[in-house]
């Protein structure tokens, strides 16, 4: 038998090897190229005072958590529950980026539904959003204490997640 | 009662499908006629059966049967009738269903219209088709029941996608399928001839008319879709390179190359491993385009509600059929080129080479389409393929193939002049030029990318009106000949439409209030006013506009947006006033603040002439299949 | 005097029924050509199937604001494509920049049809030399070609057996 001949069905076999772990893949997830990125600076005013500001500056040499957010999000409000049991730990600060958000609306929320948060930053024109590459709420940012975006999180955190990847992380961090 | 029947239809399908594919097989494999004779009988079976069952979920939409899960996801009662037959294909496991129904459509006909091949080949045509058949009816069955019950039944579904509540959802799916499932008869006649080990020029020669039906089928329906989403989405694009899309071009542009590689194997009997191997491969080809939609691998507006499930069933089929004809192929392949010699500049060379820059484009589509899985799979990131990179890498891959499309048809078997050729051509060489140099200054601005898509149309249609002056001078044309003729021609009008389009197209947004006027290409275009309109199962915003030209009042257009009951995004139905040489294309925006609207409109030249191409095409296939040499009656009383 | 009066009036009617030139949506056409043509060739993140100029969702609003914003600011086509990879990956790009990992992509088609053409005249040629030629003489190919010929033209005339 000629080898040459084989030469289709083993690029076939190729393909469907690459087709199968595509299987496993989620096409639709943009990964974040901010990883092992400074966060980007920012400086807005706070949900509660508007006339206080909130700088991620401010939260250097600790390990934190930036989780984006709004009150017209429905998976939010998914995540939400998971993010007040995670708060009282006091593993580290929860900081919330309010997303494209009315305060009104997003202060009640969190009177209804409970406020994780140590300070919450309003973005009301999502610009700092877009810095951020948000494409989806909500969205969650694990920073270390150089300021550094070790790792995001796209849609609500599971408690698969917390645990398996997300609690590790911050102990690791932690140490450093 | 009746989803039950359709069900057990199906289940009863699968085991008969079984017995068809596995006895025939055997049969021919141990010379047992007992078991050869099932074939035909188990065909007609199948069908009839699929047939029930398709039509017992059709009457199932028809009735509005909300106990059945499948119809109260894709329909409504609010949906118009012809609607509802429409939604049967409208989700996964409808067109399923429909791509079974039209595998065991093809297979009744090759049962019917061989009386007069030899019962060892249609025993194996057939059976290789029973083994398909029952994959998927075993994946249906196990996977994507259409029959499954809603228990309780829902008071209303949740209705239909209102894009796909259009007259051209009613044909696109099928034409489409039709196609792709038609090429598995192509592959069937190879599996047969690799498995009796006869690889002779009869296989050629039964094989071909099905091609040719498989391609015209796949030629309208995807310009179908394409013209579909001209018209439908708002925007008048009419390609845009999405993965879906490229599952049916991709085995377009191999079913095309498989064509022409049928017509030498037939006439000279040379390339039979090659053709082999494209027949196998266009069926593969839309079997991994049935994946790829499916599996939710890849992001695509087309692809149908995803279940890894699903994808993994389809994978495993996808890797048994298509790597099992692999493995047969390079055993039983002949091993040492037969037929006769031929020379460098022998038509059957310049085929060859046609072939090879149509497998090249439909290769480079395919890798364009899984390069983003590929990357993703080795971990090396997300990157997105799209409309920049296939128009940058088909477009030049394709200018060579249409300079060939002039030469080719002047060539000899065996061995050519070609320089005498060539110097014949002169004729069309000048018109070629004549039109890349007039056209665009008329036109009113000159690129050379318009320059060029006209210089190629017409160097094809130039060689087509010098043949067909040769051709009336030597006898009466066969109908090949002619077929030929309009196919390419009909590649000739395609091209000058997507180059008028592509350079030559106007589109203005404007912001518009009654009274206003935009000018676009020569037309001014007023609106009069906005009215509220009631649909059947729509809410709409009408415009009216007039269109004039030089004065005089051409037409009035009415685009729409609607707000469905059943969805909450609005719609837009654009107005498009069709012409010959060019469409005018109004499409309501949104309402601004200031009680004006957003509105764009278009000026596109010769847009129609792109699908008008497509239909000279099929036209030319429909005439090329309808030479003497393939009518069955015929045949039968010159071979009594 | 009348006619004059009417001549006017009519002058000012038809002046007054002359419809408006619709202004353009956009502000500035120039920055908004270049809008569209950067933006088309960028992927809208939300509804991935869309392009950013297409896309109507909220986030490719906001972005083409963004590269609005940008343009005006005089910035660079490089320079603002820079600014989406930076934020989002190459996933934003419907054309794949020329990286290693992407030569492959870029380098693919046309290395598939050099080696499609070559490979087909090595073929050609090895072909014409292992073939077996019992090659008929040019007197004997002309008669046989006279020969089918005659054939052909029978069966034109008459196709019945």
């Amino acid at each position: 038998m000629k080898p040459r001949l084989l030469i289709p069905l083993i690029l076939f076999l190729l393909l469907v090897i690459f087709l199968a772990v595509g299987l496993s893949r989620d096409p639709h997830e943009v990964p974040s190229p901010l990883i092992g990125k400074p966060a980007p600076t920012f400086e807005i005013v706070q949900l509660a005072d508007p006339h206080k500001i909130f700088s991620p500056e401010s939260m250097k040499g600790q390990v934190w958590m930036l989780n984006v957010w709004a009150s017209w999000c429905v998976a939010c409000r998914e995540e939400h529950p998971l993010l007040m049991d995670f708060s009282k730990t006091k593993t580290l600060p929860i900081i919330g980026l309010d997303y494209k958000d009315q305060r009104p609306a997003a202060i009640q929320m969190l009177a209804r539904e409970g406020n994780p948060y140590t300070f919450i930053a309003f973005d009301g024109d999502g610009h700092v959003g877009i810095d951020y590459g948000v494409y989806g709420v909500p969205e969650t940012y694990i920073i270390d204490k150089a300021g550094v975006i070790r790792y995001k999180n796209i849609g609500p955190i599971t408690p698969e997640i917390l645990r398996e990847k997300i609690t590790p992380l911050i102990a690791e961090l932690n140490q450093s | 009662m009746i989803p039950e029947l359709g069900h057990y239809a199906l289940i009863l399908a699968f085991c008969i499908a079984l017995v068809q594919g596995v006895l025939p097989l055997f049969g021919a494999q141990q010379g047992r006629r007992e078991w050869l004779v099932l074939a035909r009988p188990a065909a007609q079976t199948v069908f009839c059966l699929l047939v029930f069952a398709f039509g017992s979920l059709a009457w199932s939409f028809y009735v509005n049967d909300f106990s059945v899960l499948y119809v109260a996801e894709h329909s409504n009662t609010l949906l118009p009738t012809v609607y509802r037959l429409g939604a049967v294909w409208g989700g996964h496991e409808g067109s399923l269903l429909l791509w079974l129904l039209l595998l065991s459509t093809w297979t009744f006909l090759v049962a019917q219209l061989s009386k007069s091949l030899d019962e060892f080949m249609v025993a194996r045509v057939i059976g290789v088709l029973g083994l398909v058949s029952s994959g998927l009816l075993l994946f249906v069955l196990a996977t994507s029941n259409p029959f499954e019950r809603l228990l309780p039944a829902a008071q209303e579904g949740r209705s239909l996608n209102p894009l796909l509540q259009d007259p051209g959802l009613v044909f696109h799916p099928p034409m489409l399928y039709m196609g792709y499932v038609g090429f598995s008869v192509a592959f069937a006649f190879a599996i047969a001839s690799l498995l009796s080990n006869r690889l002779d020029a009869a296989w050629a020669r039964w094989s071909r008319p099905w091609t040719t039906a498989a391609w015209i089928f796949l030629t309208l329906g995807i310009a179908l879709g394409s013209w579909w989403a001209y018209y439908e989405l708002g925007w008048g694009g009419w390609w845009f390179w999405d993965p879906v899309e490229n599952a049916s071009f991709i085995p377009w542009l191999v079913g095309t190359a498989l064509l022409h590689s049928l017509a030498v194997t037939e006439k000279r009997g040379v390339f039979k491993s090659w053709t082999v191997l494209l027949a196998i491969t266009a069926f593969s080809l839309s079997l991994l385009g049935t994946f790829l939609v499916r599996s939710g691998v890849l992001t695509s507006v087309h692809a149908f509600a995803t279940d890894p499930k699903r994808g993994i069933f389809i994978l495993i089929f996808l890797s048994l059929v298509v790597g099992s004809s692999l493995t047969l192929y390079a055993i039983r392949a002949p091993k040492r080129a037969m037929g006769a010699q031929f020379t460098l500049t022998a038509r059957e060379t310049m085929i060859l080479l046609g072939n090879v820059f149509l497998v090249t484009s439909a290769a480079s589509v395919l890798l364009g389409t899984l390069y983003p899985l590929l990357i993703d799979a080795l971990n090396l990131g997300k990157i997105s393929v799209g409309p920049p990179y296939f128009n940058a890498v088909f477009v030049p891959i394709m200018i060579p193939l249409l300079v060939l499309m002039g030469i080719g048809p002047w060539t000899s078997w065996k061995n050519t002049n070609l320089l005498s050729v060539l110097k014949r051509l002169w004729i069309a060489a000048l018109l070629a030029v004549l039109a890349a140099v007039l056209i665009p200054v008329v036109m009113g601005e000159f690129t050379w990318l318009a320059s060029l898509g006209f210089l190629l149309a017409f160097w094809i249609i130039g060689s087509g009106i010098q043949q067909v002056f040769r051709q009336f001078k030597t006898g009466k044309p066969t109908r090949s000949f002619i077929g030929m003729q309009f196919a390419h021609l009909g590649i000739a009008i395609f091209v000058i439409g997507v180059t008028m389009v592509g350079a030559y197209q106007e589109e203005r947004d404007v912001k518009m209030s009654s009274g206003d006027t935009v000018s676009v290409g020569g037309y001014q275009i007023q609106m009069q006013g906005i009215s509220a309109v009631a649909g059947p199962n729509y809410q709409a915003t009408r415009g009216t506009f007039e269109v004039s030209r030089k004065g005089k009042l051409e037409t009035i257009l009415y685009p729409e947006k609607r707000n469905y009951v059943a969805s909450t995004m609005p719609m837009t139905e654009a107005a498009i006033n069709a012409g010959l040489t060019r469409d005018i294309y109004v499409s309501l925006g949104e309402a601004l603040p200031d009680q004006s609207w957003a509105v764009r409109v278009y000026y596109k030249p010769f847009v129609d002439w792109i699908w008008g191409g497509c239909l000279l095409m099929a036209i030319g296939g429909i005439i090329a299949m309808s030479d003497k040499r393939y009518r069955t009656k015929l045949r039968a009383k010159y071979e009594a | 005097m009348k006619s004059l009066i009417s001549i006017l009036l009519l002058m000012f009617t038809c002046h007054g029924l002359k419809a408006n030139e619709a202004a353009p949506l956009a502000e500035d056409p120039v920055v908004e050509q270049r809008l569209i043509g950067i933006s088309e060739e960028m992927r809208c993140l939300v509804c991935q199937n869309e392009s950013l100029a297409g896309s109507r969702s909220d986030l490719a609003n906001d972005l083409r604001a963004q590269i609005r914003t940008m343009i005006k600011a005089g910035k660079s086509d490089a320079e603002i494509r820079q600014y989406m990879v930076d934020r989002y990956g190459d996933f934003v790009l419907y054309r794949p920049p020329v990286k290693p990992t992407t030569w492959l992509l870029w380098l693919g088609p046309f290395t598939i049809l050099l080696i499609g053409i070559l490979g087909l005249f090595a073929y050609l040629r090895k072909r014409n030399t292992s073939i077996d030629s019992k090659t008929l003489s040019d007197d004997e190919n002309r008669r046989l070609d006279a020969l089918l010929n005659n054939v052909e033209a029978e069966f034109k005339k008459d196709p019945r057996p």
